[in-house]
C-alpha cells in the first residue's frame, strides 16, 4: 500500500507501483489539469509538485510517490489567485491552453528558490516545458509580473 | 444572403430555457437558393435569451488556442447589446445546420462575422421592437443599450429578461430593417474579451479530448502497421492479458487506399486504466506484411524530388515568354530549394472518447472538424450520420491535424466490439509516427536579370507529395497547393512561368498550418534575396522595387487557376499596394534602414501574403562563434483587414513567428523502410522557450477592408526571414530545412 498526499488529501493506493502518479492523478483521482506530453519527461506537460518542488510526473513512478505530499495545478491555491495564476491572466498567456498547466507549476517552483528571476534564471528553469502555439514571450512576461520584477 | 428566424424549440444542446425565454436561429442560405422553403432550410440555433436575463451564446467553431469560441460569440453579444458578463457560451454539437464547422484554414472571423453581427443585430431589433410595443411608443425612440431596452423620453426602461417573452413573439424584421452598429458603437468589437477558458486554462479544468470522461469507461492503445497500409501477419496476445488491468484484445481491420479520414487499423489493448494499457500493449507481439510504401527512403525520395524539379513540368501559370528573355539576359541565377516532412506535434496528441450503444454513437472528441467526425465514424460504423453525436472538447493544440478524425472513428470502432465507452489518447510516439504529414518539396529556381539587375525573367517549379493523396491514391499533382503561395507571386516580372511536377506520396499527406505556403514561401523569399544579394541592392529595397507599382493581380489572365482561399478576387484582391505597407511598416518599426550588420549579427527580411492577409517580418539573428543562433527579434507587419479581437490576433502572429522558427530551425521527419525515424520530443524538436524568438513584436496594419486570416499567415515569412538574416550574418545561403542539420560557421 502506497500512502501519499494529494492536494492536502491523504490518498491510498494499491496498484502497480510502476505506473507512473500521473495516471494516478488522472484516471483515478479525476484530477486532469495535469496533462500528458510525451511521456518521457521532454515537455513538462505533466509538472506537479513533490514535496514542494517541480517534477515530471509521468516518470515518477508511484512507489517513489509513497509518503509524499504532492500539489497539482488543481492545489496550487484555493480560488486561482496564486501570483502566477492571476498574471498568467492579466497577460493573456494560454492559447491552447494545454500546457499551461505545467508551466506555471514549473514557474511557481522557480520562484521558491528564486524570486526575483533573470531573463537566464527564466530560460534555465523553463526550457523543459514546450509550448507548441508559442506563448514564450507572454509566459517570461508573466513570471517577471508575478515576481515583481521589470519586464 | 443570411436569413434569420426564431426557433419554437424551448431548449437546445444542454441549455434548457424557461417557457417565455426568447431562442434565435440564423443560417446562411446563399442568394440563389433564397427562395428555398422553410421545411428544408435547417438553421443553425446561435442565441437564447432567458426570462431571467441570462443569455446564452453558441460557439460553433473549435477551440484550439485561437480564441476563436470566445471571439465569434463576442460580435454576436456586441451587435445585440447584451453586458459580456452575463453571456453563457455552449459549445455546439457538430452538426451540418450550423454551416461549415471545419475549423481550418484561417476563416472563422471571415466567413462568419456578417452572419455573427446580423444574428446579434436582429435580436436587439426585436427586443427593442417589444419594449416600444410594451410602452406603445416608437421603436426609434427605444435604444437597446447593455442588457437592457431604455426608452429614453420618458426614461423608462426594461431588462432583456423582462423582454424575451415578447420579444420572442416578435415577428423576424426584414434584413434592410435592421441596423448594424457604427463602429464607433462598438462595444467588444476591436477591443477583445478575456478568452471565456482563461480562469479554467489556469486553475487545470479546461477539457480537453484527453480529459473526456463517462462512467464505465476503459481504455485502449492501440499497435498499428508501422508502414502505411501494412497487413496484420500475425499476433500474440497472451503476455499482453497477463498485464493487471488488461481486460481483452481487439483487431481493428486495416485500412484500404484512399486512406482519408479512415482509422488505420491494428491490434488494441483495452484495460481499466491508461498506463495498463499501454504496459499491455507493449508485451504484444505482433507481426506486419509491410506492403508497398516499405521501399520509402526519405532520403533517396529527396534526389527523386530534386530531379523533378529540375526537368520542365506542367505549366500552371504563364506570363510574356521566359525562354527567350532567359537567352538575352545579362545575368542569369539559378537554386533549388527543398523542405522536409514535418508532423504538427500538437501539445496534446490526438484523443477521443466514444459510446456505443443500440445502433447509435456518442463521442466527444479533441476535434476540428466535428461534421467529418459524423461522416467518418458512420462510415466506420455502417450507422447513419444522424445516429452519431460529437461533442467538441477543447483542443491541445491542432494545426491541421485534428481535422482528420481517424483516431474519433478508432474510439468509435473499439466502443461497438468491446461494448463499453472506449477512450483512445494517443503517445506522443503514435502521434509523431502516423500523423498527416506536411509535404516534403523540392522546388527551381531561374532568373533573368538585365544590366540593372532588375528581373526580366522568372521561372519557377514545385514538386511535392500532395495532399489530395490523401484522398486518391494515383494523385501526384498539387491541387490546391499551388494557390498557396506559389501561383500568386505578387512581383512586376514582365516574364513568368510556374510549372508543377509529379511525386508519390507514401505517407499519409495532410495540412499543416499554412500548408504549401511554408515551402513556398521559403523557396520565393529567399530567391528574391539571393537576386537583391547578387545586384548587391539593399533586399528591402531591391524587394519593393521588383513588388512593383501598387495594382491589383489579375491571375485568370495568366493561365492560373487560382482559388483565392475560396473567396472572390473583388472582394479580396491580391492588392500589391497593401503588400508594400506591410514591408514599409515592417522596416520601419524594426529600425531596417539604421540596421548594423557585423559580429555574427544580422537582420533578414520575407513577405508573403497568405490567407487573404499581408504579413512582412525582419527577423534579427545572432550566430556565435560555435555556429549557435539565436533570436532576439522578430518585427511582423500585418494586414488582415478589421481586427475583431486584437489581442488574440496579436497573440496568434507571436505564435506563429515560434512556430515558423521552430520549423525553420528544427523541423525535421525523416523515414527509411517505409517508417517514420522521429518519435518523440527528443528526436522531433520543437523550440523551447530559450530558442524561440525571444520578443516579436506584432505591428497591425488596418489597411481597410473585411477581416481576413489571422491563425496561419505568420507562420510562412518566417523561415526565410530567418535563413535570409543567416546569409547576412554569415555569407552561407541555406536552400534547405531545417537550419540545425546544416553548419553555419
Amino acid at each position: 500500500m502506497i500512502r501519499l498526499k494529494v492536494n492536502g488529501a491523504s490518498k491510498e493506493y494499491t496498484g502497480d507501483p510502476a505506473m507512473p502518479l500521473l495516471w494516478y492523478l488522472r484516471d483515478e483521482l479525476q484530477l486532469t489539469g495535469s496533462k500528458f506530453g510525451c511521456g518521457m519527461g521532454l515537455c513538462g506537460a505533466c509538472t506537479v509538485h513533490v514535496n514542494g518542488e517541480a517534477a515530471r510526473s509521468c516518470l515518477t513512478p508511484m512507489q517513489s510517490a509513497s509518503g509524499k505530499t504532492i500539489v497539482t495545478i488543481e492545489g496550487l491555491s484555493a480560488n486561482g489567485d496564486h501570483p502566477l495564476q492571476k498574471a498568467w491572466e492579466q497577460h493573456n498567456v494560454p492559447q491552447c491552453g494545454y500546457c499551461q498547466a505545467g508551466q506555471i507549476m514549473q514557474a511557481a517552483s522557480l520562484l521558491k528558490t528564486k524570486p526575483k528571476p533573470t531573463d537566464q534564471d527564466i530560460d534555465q528553469a523553463m526550457q523543459g516545458n514546450i509550448c507548441r502555439c508559442g506563448t514564450y514571450q507572454r509566459i517570461r512576461a508573466a513570471i517577471k509580473t508575478a515576481a515583481g520584477v521589470k519586464a | 444572403m443570411n436569413r434569420i428566424e426564431l426557433t419554437s424549440r424551448r431548449d437546445f444542446l444542454n441549455s434548457v430555457f424557461s417557457a417565455g425565454a426568447m431562442i434565435f436561429a440564423a443560417g446562411v442560405v446563399p442568394s440563389a437558393e433564397a427562395d428555398v422553403t422553410k421545411s428544408t432550410w435547417n438553421p443553425s440555433v446561435f442565441i437564447g435569451v432567458d426570462t431571467d436575463g441570462s443569455v446564452t451564446i453558441v460557439a460553433h467553431r473549435s477551440e484550439m488556442g485561437t480564441g476563436i469560441r470566445t471571439s465569434l460569440p463576442m460580435v454576436v453579444a456586441d451587435e445585440m447589446e447584451a453586458d459580456w458578463n452575463r453571456v453563457r457560451i455552449e459549445q455546439a454539437l457538430g452538426d451540418k445546420k450550423y454551416g461549415s464547422q471545419n475549423t481550418d484554414g484561417s476563416c472563422s472571423i471571415r466567413d462568419f462575422y456578417d452572419l455573427m453581427r446580423q444574428t446579434g443585430a436582429t435580436a436587439r431589433f426585436m427586443l427593442e421592437k417589444a419594449a416600444a410595443d410594451q410602452w406603445k411608443v416608437s421603436a426609434t425612440e427605444c435604444k437597446a443599450q447593455n442588457h437592457q431596452v431604455h426608452h429614453t423620453p420618458s426614461g423608462r426602461s426594461l431588462g432583456f429578461g423582462e423582454l424575451a417573452a415578447a420579444a420572442s413573439k416578435q415577428p423576424i424584421p426584414r434584413p434592410d430593417l435592421v441596423r448594424l452598429k457604427l463602429p464607433n458603437e462598438f462595444r467588444y468589437i476591436g477591443k477583445g474579451v478575456p478568452s471565456v477558458d482563461l480562469k479554467d486554462i489556469c486553475t487545470g479544468h479546461g477539457t480537453y479530448g484527453f480529459d473526456a470522461r463517462v462512467p464505465g469507461m476503459v481504455y485502449a492503445s492501440i499497435e498499428r502497421p508501422p508502414v502505411l497500409g501494412g497487413k496484420l501477419k500475425t499476433f500474440d496476445d497472451s503476455a499482453a492479458k497477463q498485464v493487471a488491468g488488461v481486460s481483452q484484445t481487439v483487431v481493428i481491420e486495416g485500412a484500404q487506399p484512399p486512406y482519408g479520414f479512415q482509422a488505420l487499423g491494428g491490434v488494441a489493448v483495452i484495460a481499466n486504466n491508461t498506463w495498463a494499457a499501454s504496459e499491455g500493449r507493449k508485451k504484444l507481439k505482433v507481426e506486419w506484411e509491410s506492403g508497398p510504401h516499405a521501399v520509402f527512403s526519405s532520403e533517396a525520395f529527396k534526389k527523386t524530388l530534386i530531379d523533378t524539379a529540375n526537368k520542365p513540368q506542367q505549366v500552371v501559370r504563364t506570363v510574356g515568354d521566359v525562354d527567350t528573355a532567359f537567352n538575352g539576359a545579362a545575368k542569369i541565377v539559378e537554386a533549388n530549394y527543398y523542405t522536409p516532412l514535418l508532423a504538427h506535434a500538437p501539445m496534446e496528441p490526438p484523443a477521443a472518447l466514444a459510446e456505443y450503444r443500440d445502433g447509435k454513437v456518442e463521442v466527444w472528441a479533441a476535434t476540428q472538424n466535428p461534421q467529418a467526425v459524423l461522416t467518418t465514424v458512420s462510415k466506420a460504423l455502417g450507422i447513419k450520420e444522424s445516429d452519431v453525436t460529437c461533442h467538441v472538447t477543447l483542443l491541445g493544440g491542432a494545426f491541421g491535424r485534428k481535422s482528420k478524425p481517424d483516431y474519433v472513428a478508432e474510439a468509435a470502432i473499439l466502443s461497438k466490439k468491446v461494448g463499453k465507452p472506449v477512450k483512445i489518447s494517443w503517445t506522443r510516439e503514435e502521434d509523431i509516427h502516423f500523423d498527416y504529414f506536411h509535404t516534403t518539396s523540392a522546388m527551381y529556381f531561374k532568373a533573368a536579370l538585365d544590366a540593372s539587375g532588375k528581373p526580366t525573367a522568372w521561372l519557377q517549379r514545385t514538386v511535392f507529395p500532395p495532399i489530395g493523396s490523401t484522398f486518391d491514391e494515383k494523385e501526384q499533382y498539387g491541387g490546391g497547393e499551388l494557390s498557396l503561395g506559389f501561383l500568386d507571386v505578387p512581383f512586376d516580372i514582365a516574364n513568368f512561368r510556374a510549372e508543377n511536377g509529379p511525386a508519390q506520396a507514401h505517407l499519409r499527406i495532410g495540412w499543416l498550418r499554412s500548408v504549401a505556403n511554408i515551402y513556398h514561401a521559403f523557396g520565393i523569399q529567399s530567391f528574391i534575396d539571393e537576386l537583391a544579394h547578387t545586384t548587391q541592392k539593399d533586399p528591402v529595397e531591391y524587394w519593393l522595387a521588383t513588388l512593383g507599382a501598387p495594382r491589383q493581380i489579375d491571375l485568370a489572365t495568366q493561365k492560373a487557376k487560382y482559388t483565392n482561399y475560396g473567396k472572390p478576387l473583388a472582394q479580396y484582391p491580391i492588392d500589391t499596394g497593401r503588400l508594400r505597407r506591410v514591408v514599409e511598416v515592417a522596416a520601419e518599426k524594426s529600425g531596417w534602414g539604421n540596421r548594423k550588420n557585423g559580429n555574427g549579427r544580422a537582420w533578414g527580411f520575407a513577405a508573403h501574403r497568405s490567407f487573404l492577409t499581408y504579413v512582412a517580418a525582419v527577423v534579427q539573428i545572432e550566430v556565435d562563434p560555435s555556429g549557435k543562433l539565436r533570436i532576439p527579434r522578430v518585427d511582423m507587419a500585418v494586414d488582415c483587414g478589421q481586427s475583431i479581437n486584437p489581442d488574440r490576433v496579436i497573440s496568434q502572429f507571436e505564435g506563429a513567428a515560434t512556430f515558423g522558427a521552430s520549423i525553420a530551425l528544427m523541423g525535421e521527419i525523416t523515414a527509411a523502410d517505409g517508417r517514420v525515424q522521429q518519435s518523440n520530443f527528443n528526436t522531433y524538436q520543437v523550440a523551447r522557450i530559450n530558442e524561440a524568438p525571444y520578443e516579436t513584436h506584432v505591428h497591425l496594419v488596418e489597411g481597410g477592408g473585411p477581416p481576413t486570416g489571422a491563425g496561419e499567415p505568420g507562420v510562412p515569412p518566417m523561415a526565410p526571414a530567418i535563413c535570409n538574416a543567416i546569409f547576412a550574418a554569415t555569407g552561407k545561403r541555406l536552400r534547405e530545412l531545417p537550419i540545425r542539420k546544416q553548419k553555419l560557421v
